[in-house]
């Protein structure tokens, strides 16, 4: 009842000034909707720009590096072992990018419960010859269907089905980029020689693109059987055994236990990419800097205004203090005002910050580096709506708190003997 | 005579700026149910200061001052606030009317506080009071259409709307011509005559102050007659 009659005092008094108390709102609404947009096209961008790499990277990758042997045999023959061994010259071995017993690992990592897939693939370096001069470059033999569930590869196939890599025997899917150069059309057939000297025909069954021109140069993708054909090794030769986790925070834990347990190389995304982790959180505190000044601003908007109005309403105050009104009663009064157009503003800058995010949505955004992007990316999480919602909330009731104490002190008898 | 509603023993009061200055000098003296009593003396004797001690809006003063046989000294702002609320109807020499409300929402305003009665309840005792002054008809308009004597006719209405203890006025006919000022003082007059209404007005209206019930004068901060 008694709050009742206090609102109703604040919303009178409100309505009576209601070009100023719309222009606060309106500061409040300006400052929320670019909030939620900054925030929603910001976090849109880290999204996608983070989904260049963690897509298209798997957590946990699996491989061996061409490095000399920790142990030589010297060190592992016991009637040496309190001796310090010299051994010079040491070079690595050859064979040493298969990783041994690659089925055994594939079938228990499919096994474990934190894991949502294994990807083998096969890395080949090789030269595409065209006529007289061959490029360098590299072709994947991948896992198609696997490839495709784990790691979006049909995004970035352009041109072409990606799953005749695996329906056309001796296909391949080629680098945008080294496509163009090689001037080869999904159709025809072109020329790779492997490191070792054994040259291969292959069919062009499609483009890939995956907005990094460097990387679109050189690399191509076939299935995996025709890699180790390829190589003229067995089925069971892998280079790289690629991890996607159901949690990825589990990534670089994960990485060092497998390392331990297949005695391979195991490197965790976020080492590999530790950069794009950075780039976004900067961004991110980017936006909230600047949604929260612009918050600020408003809220200060809002502190003149109630100041004014305290100004010319010292009357009212001091007659409602002369009938019985309290301090506090009057300084309710004010707050009530300050978050009327807080939560007034704020929910109209919510509506205005969602419109303008989904008009952004819809402005169209073609760019080669990024073929799967069609239109601006936004992301409408909703903790962005709440954040906002609160701050609004917040920033409204500190900058009413102020003028409001002011007029909870007004001393009646100042007032009304000064007349 | 009925019973003492008001009373005050030694008050004092000093303005310290710029110099200290004694406004208020053991004033002491009673009021009873039922008087209309008016307060004269010339301009800077401390008569509004004393009244608005009296009406427990300054309680910066030594001494003590009991309302219906309460005493004021160290209560807390909410309580000196309720007691205002409740016992004390004021009319100032400006009407104060809230510009943004009708006259029968500022005449309620008191009574929607005080929460002793439903809103609709105290609705209808704002128009009945309203009537008691003549101006019920101009319940629904805002402060601003109406004449100078008609904004003071609805301060008193909003003054009577919790049935105060005692209604304290300062110069409140001092905006008023002498025709509205009459009114005023008729209307001072029915209150206490047919309501038994106590009045305790202060004013530099001799004239006025002569045709009250009884009259203290002030000189220098003291009573030297009541």
């Amino acid at each position: 009842m008694r709050l009742k009659l206090l609102a109703n005092i604040s919303r009178s008094l409100l309505l009576a000034r209601w070009k100023q108390t719309l222009v606060a709102a309106i500061g409040v609404t300006f400052s929320i909707t670019m909030f939620i947009t900054l925030l929603s096209f910001m976090s849109g961008l880290n999204d996608l720009l983070d989904g260049l790499i963690i897509n298209r990277t798997p957590h946990i990758r699996l491989y061996n590096e061409i490095l000399p042997a920790q142990k030589q045999a010297v060190d592992l023959v016991p009637s040496f072992h309190h001796y310090y061994n010299f051994v010079r010259s040491v070079k690595p071995k050859n064979d040493l990018l298969q990783i041994r017993n690659s089925e055994a690992i594939v079938n228990s990592l499919a096994k474990d419960s934190r894991v949502l897939g294994v990807a083998p693939k096969v890395t080949v370096p090789v030269f595409y010859n065209i006529g007289n001069i061959d490029l360098t470059g590299i072709i994947n033999g991948i896992d198609v269907e696997a490839e495709a569930r784990l790691f979006l590869f049909k995004d970035y196939v352009t041109e072409g089905n990606y799953i005749d890599l695996k329906n056309i025997p001796n296909s391949i899917i080629l680098g945008k980029s080294a496509a163009e150069k090689m001037l080869a059309n999904i159709g025809d057939m072109i020329q790779v020689t492997t490191a070792k000297g054994n040259p291969i025909q292959l069919k062009v069954v499609g483009y890939f693109q995956s907005g990094l021109q460097e990387i679109d140069k050189v690399q191509s993708y076939c299935s995996i059987n025709t890699a180790q054909k390829m190589l003229g090794e067995s089925n069971t030769y892998i280079t790289d055994i690629q991890v996607k986790l159901k949690n990825i925070l589990q990534a670089p834990q994960l990485s060092n236990e497998y390392a331990h347990l297949y005695d391979t190389e195991a490197v965790d995304i976020q080492t590999a990419n530790s950069q794009f982790e950075t780039g976004s959180k900067v961004r991110s505190l980017i936006s909230y800097a600047v949604g929260i000044t612009l918050l600020v601003v408003a809220g200060f908007g809002i502190y003149n205004i109630l100041n004014m109005m305290i100004y010319e309403k010292m009357d009212s105050i001091a007659i409602l203090k002369a009938t019985g009104f309290s301090g506090l009663d009057v300084q309710r009064i004010f707050i009530g005002i300050a978050l009327f157009i807080g939560i007034f503003g704020g929910l109209l800058g919510l509506l205005f910050g969602f419109g303008l995010s989904a008009f952004i949505d819809q402005i169209p955004f073609n760019t080669a580096a990024l073929p799967t992007i069609k239109t601006y990316p936004i992301n409408y999480n909703p903790s962005y709506y709440i954040i906002g919602t609160v701050f609004s909330i917040l920033t409204t009731y500190l900058a009413g708190y102020f003028p409001a104490r002011k007029a909870s002190k007004v001393d009646p008898v100042v007032i009304i003997r000064g007349k | 005579m009925g019973k003492t509603i008001l009373e005050t023993q030694n008050i004092s009061k000093y303005f310290h700026d710029p110099l200290t200055i004694q406004v208020l000098k053991e004033v002491s003296f009673s009021i009873k149910q039922g008087e209309f009593i008016s307060v004269i003396g010339k301009s800077g004797c401390g008569k509004s200061t004393l009244l608005y001690i009296l009406s427990t809006m300054d309680t910066d003063y030594q001494g003590k001052l009991w309302i219906d046989g309460e005493l004021m000294m160290q209560k807390k702002e909410v309580d000196l606030a309720r007691i205002r609320n409740k016992k004390i109807g004021f009319v100032f020499q400006f009407h104060y009317l809230l510009n943004e409300f009708t006259v029968l929402q500022n005449v309620m305003l008191p009574g929607l506080k005080l929460s002793e009665h439903a809103a609709k309840e105290v609705e209808h005792r704002a128009y009945e009071k309203l009537k008691i002054l003549g101006i019920e008809n101009e319940a629904l308009k805002l402060p601003n259409q109406l004449s100078g004597g008609q904004k003071q006719r609805v301060a008193i209405a909003r003054a009577l709307i919790n049935d105060p203890l005692i209604i304290m006025g300062d110069e409140p006919t001092g905006n008023l011509d002498k025709k509205n000022g009459d009114i005023v003082f008729q209307i001072f007059k029915e209150l206490a005559s047919s309501f038994n209404q106590t009045l305790l007005i202060v004013t530099h209206d001799n004239e006025f102050a002569e045709r009250t019930d009884r009259i203290i004068e002030m000189e220098d901060g003291k009573i030297i007659k009541h």
